[in-house]
């Protein structure tokens, strides 16, 4: 972990924030004195105080446990997001790799899908189902598995060409055999990469969509749907919508700076340094 | 260079074609009634019966398609079922915000980032590199609405320099426009400023370390000329590559600005057409940021024909 922290400054730092918001979350309901839920009309949209470290919203719930325990659902969301978008990107990116038939209907899907702009494919997804916090992943989902799949389908394009592969068809080797031993562990390593971004990505839009009204429904309480209460209060009482903001912002930077670290560390450049 | 142009324009079509469908499809994907589903809970099945006819929901998919497509390409975007007016009025009517946001923020952008990058390639893991690059990494963990509510609370609340909120026409003079378009802008385009540096940091860098740039410093020329004049236009392509990408960002992020600073444009109109499952307005408004996407990509892909002679040899991929 020193090496690290000599070596790449920034991702151990992202490293050490992203461990500190997860131990939070993960603790969050023995670590904190107030509980969430406890609404108390008297302490209304106070600032930030010894009481109250990030203050209380309309209702007088404490901002800061609120945000903690919203960590818990915004990090579900990412981290459940980035997983069925990797999953499923690297299934069809495989096929489309190897089945060119596939791969010319499947590559202008794929763009016309990546030509719709992300947020608004994701408020028009979620405008057709009862929102809840499975619709919320899936929807984020599906908008980031065109940019797996093109990846995936780069990956499994140029490796398919390398002599070992070709040895491999000569030698016999099932077609199982050749995808699970030779292709996939090429793709492990970009995919890894592009998943970590791809669940800071879908923290961000949950919270996007959250806050515009169409994410999680409100009373599942995310870091979106914090701030998107706070949006009437926010001439009196901005702590409401900046805490969670900032606690988000600080997220996402640990997690891409996270994956620019391990994008570094598989890079095979730098592979004899560690 | 007329082949390459017109191979690409033809492999618009498909792209635009497979747009088309997803964006009708999604209302049709979801399970249950599509007519119950715009109707809400309380509807009563005449209801439901009234909005099925309105929509032609009784007609098989390809035909509610091939309708849907017919008009839309005439001009006919359908009609709101909140407001009950011709989409394409509604469209048009709160097109002015949104296009002069956008143009704000791509020039700010632009105008920003780019000598920003150019300067933190220059000066390559110096003070200035790393404040560069430190500001861009932040960019982009930010959401789009604290950004703007940071800089309201700083700008407009405490220093009182600018307005909260709230748009004025170009029509009621230039200067206040721009004042109320200013935060928006900033906020808007802080994740595009970041995507932009970060991308011309690295281009840049790349040319700065070929001969012709060590030949032209050696001839002693200066600076401002060796960057602006020699290394700039070579590092242009994948910069004008991320302009274009930057503006589907840009339709995205003006959706939740408007919200924001109360702008009237057109993407808080697709924000209240999806609370109210007003359909045809978000379909329609759906289908025209996608297709400007295209656009813009098409445009940014014929750009780079004028800008490096080599791309019409090689031909289009």
């Amino acid at each position: 972990m020193r090496l690290l922290a000599r070596r790449h400054p920034a991702v151990a730092g992202g490293v050490a924030v992203l461990a500190l918001v997860l131990i939070a979350t993960l603790l969050a309901p023995w670590l904190i004195g107030h509980d969430p839920l406890f609404v108390d009309p008297l302490a209304r949209l106070r600032p930030p105080s010894p009481q109250h470290w990030l203050g209380t919203d309309a209702l007088g719930r404490d901002v800061w446990s609120r945000t903690v325990h919203g960590g818990r659902v915004s990090l579900v969301v990412g981290v459940a997001a980035a997983v069925i978008a990797t999953g499923a990107g690297l299934l069809i990116g495989l096929v489309s790799g190897y089945s060119r038939i596939a791969d010319a209907l499947l590559m202008r899907v794929m763009d016309g899908l990546m030509s719709i702009p992300t947020i608004l494919f994701a408020i028009a997804l979620m405008a057709v189902v009862k929102a809840s916090l499975a619709t919320v992943v899936v929807a984020i989902a599906v908008v980031e598995v065109p940019r797996v799949v093109r990846l995936v389908r780069g990956v499994v394009l140029s490796v398919r060409e390398q002599p070992y592969v070709e040895a491999a068809v000569v030698a016999g080797s099932g077609f199982a055999t050749i995808l699970g031993r030779h292709i996939l562990p090429n793709t492990l390593a970009p995919v890894v990469v592009q998943a970590t971004y791809i669940c800071s990505a879908a923290i961000l839009i949950e919270s996007l969509l959250s806050f515009l009204g169409a994410g999680t429904p409100p009373e599942v309480a995310s870091w979106g749907n914090i701030m998107a209460e706070g949006r009437t209060y926010f001439l009196v009482a901005p702590w409401i919508i900046l805490a969670p903001g900032v606690v988000l912002a600080l997220t996402v930077l640990a997690i891409n700076l996270v994956g620019d670290g391990v994008r570094d560390m598989l890079d095979p450049r730098f592979a004899k340094r560690l | 260079m007329w082949g390459y142009i017109a191979r690409r324009v033809l492999a618009t079509v498909p792209v635009v074609a497979i747009v088309a469908l997803v964006v009708f499809s999604i209302l049709h994907v979801a399970p249950g009634d599509p007519a119950a589903l715009i109707a809400g809970d309380q509807a009563t099945p005449e209801q439901i019966a009234a909005i099925r006819g309105k929509l032609h929901l009784d007609l098989p998919i390809y035909k509610q398609f091939a309708l849907w497509l017919g008009n839309a390409l005439t001009g006919d975007l359908g009609t709101s079922i909140f407001s009950n007016r011709p989409v394409a009025t509604l469209f048009l009517q709160r097109l002015e915000p949104t296009v002069a946001l956008a143009v704000t923020t791509t020039i700010v952008a632009v105008v920003l980032a780019v000598p920003a990058g150019v300067l933190a390639a220059w000066r390559a893991g110096s003070l200035v590199d790393r404040t560069v690059m430190g500001t861009a990494v932040l960019g982009f963990a930010f959401p789009v609405f604290v950004v703007g509510y940071i800089l309201i609370y700083l700008f407009a609340m405490k220093l009182r320099l600018l307005p909260i909120q709230g748009y004025r026409p170009i029509g009621e003079g230039f200067w206040p426009c721009l004042q109320h378009l200013v935060l928006p802008s900033l906020a808007l385009g802080l994740s595009f400023m970041a995507l932009i540096a970060r991308i011309t940091r690295a281009s840049v860098l790349e040319v700065l370390g070929q001969d012709h740039i060590r030949t032209a410093r050696a001839k002693g020329l200066p600076t401002s000329r060796l960057l602006f004049h020699h290394a700039l236009p070579n590092a242009a392509v994948p910069i004008v590559t991320i302009i274009g990408v930057g503006v589907a960002l840009l339709l995205g992020g003006v959706v939740v600005t408007e919200s924001v600073f109360a702008i009237p444009g057109v993407g808080r109109l697709v924000v209240d057409a999806i609370l109210a499952r007003d359909y045809p307005v978000i379909q329609a408004v759906l289908l025209i940021f996608s297709l400007t996407y295209v656009v813009v990509n098409l445009i940014v892909d014929l750009i780079y024909v004028a800008i490096d002679p080599r791309i019409s040899y090689r031909g289009g991929s």
